[in-house]
């Protein structure tokens, strides 16, 4: 039995990566791909609590992120390329449409 | 079995780093999906092989290869060389991502030292009759409301996609031209 402390340990690691490379990294396509690694280890807690609680509502919840994940993913990357279309860059310090 | 899942997850993590140490792209999409692949050989060790199967086929299939498209589609060597800056901004953000990472650990040790088994589905029963089947009952019983509910979303996302990704008319007569 793997003690479910340390696989949720691991997905706050997972996810805490995640966040360093949201706030460092200036490459839009970089900054989504962090994204769906948060996302990724949520998935890993979800499991981890469903093999600790020997629950099946945790995996249910796994199902139904990856499918928000992967129409996040495919909106977000038509938004990019739309972006790109425009401004020719995918610095996200360039993104200024909505400021004023 | 412990000896595999901390191999795994040394190997996670270490493929989580590359994805944002790394400059290339290309190079962060590749470390992301060796580290959907390891997530997915510990969902494997976990007892899960449904999402052990889902996580390869859609995170490290589908959504990378996506991805991968797109990195293709625009160009992006011209950001590839430059060195990563690091300043006062960066350096707060890592200060920032490793509180949370702090209260992440201390959130999850709490809940987790009172954590015990309190479902009906034991790992021997899982093992049992297969985590496949028992999400398919469950999904077309208990959860039926919110699995009929992401069928619509999945479809409102691929309509939303095209029009978004869609060139536009008058783009078209100018490069047309």
């Amino acid at each position: 039995m793997i003690p479910v402390p340390h696989i949720l340990a691991l997905s706050a690691i997972l996810f805490t990566i995640g966040v360093t490379g949201v706030i460092v990294r200036r490459n839009a396509i970089v900054v989504f791909m962090c994204i769906e690694l948060m996302l990724n280890a949520v998935n890993l807690s979800f499991v981890g609590f469903a093999y600790g609680m020997e629950s099946m509502v945790g995996v249910m919840f796994v199902f139904f992120i990856l499918v928000v994940a992967a129409a996040e993913a495919v909106v977000g990357l038509a938004i990019m390329l739309e972006i790109f279309r425009m401004r020719n860059t995918l610095n996200v310090d360039e993104f200024n449409l909505l400021k004023w | 079995m412990l000896i595999f899942f901390y191999l795994f997850a040394a190997a996670a993590v270490l493929l989580a780093l590359g994805l944002i140490v790394l400059r290339s792209p290309v190079y962060c999409a590749m470390s992301l999906v060796g580290t959907f692949l390891c997530v997915a050989a510990i969902f494997l060790l976990l007892g899960n092989e449904f999402v052990a199967a889902i996580q390869v086929l859609i995170y490290a299939g589908a959504i990378m290869v996506l991805f991968l498209f797109v990195i293709m589609l625009l160009n992006l060597r011209a950001e590839v060389g430059k060195p990563m800056h690091i300043g006062v901004p960066q350096l707060l953000g890592v200060a920032i991502a490793v509180g949370i990472l702090a209260q992440l650990i201390s959130v999850f040790f709490s809940a987790a030292a009172k954590l015990g088994p309190l479902g009906e589905y034991s790992g021997q029963r899982v093992a049992e009759e297969g985590s496949l089947a028992i999400v398919g009952k469950l999904l077309l019983t208990e959860y039926v409301v919110p699995f009929e509910i992401i069928s619509v979303l999945l479809m409102i996302a691929v309509m939303g996609a095209v029009v978004l990704a869609k060139r536009r008319p008058q783009q078209h007569v100018e490069e047309g031209s």
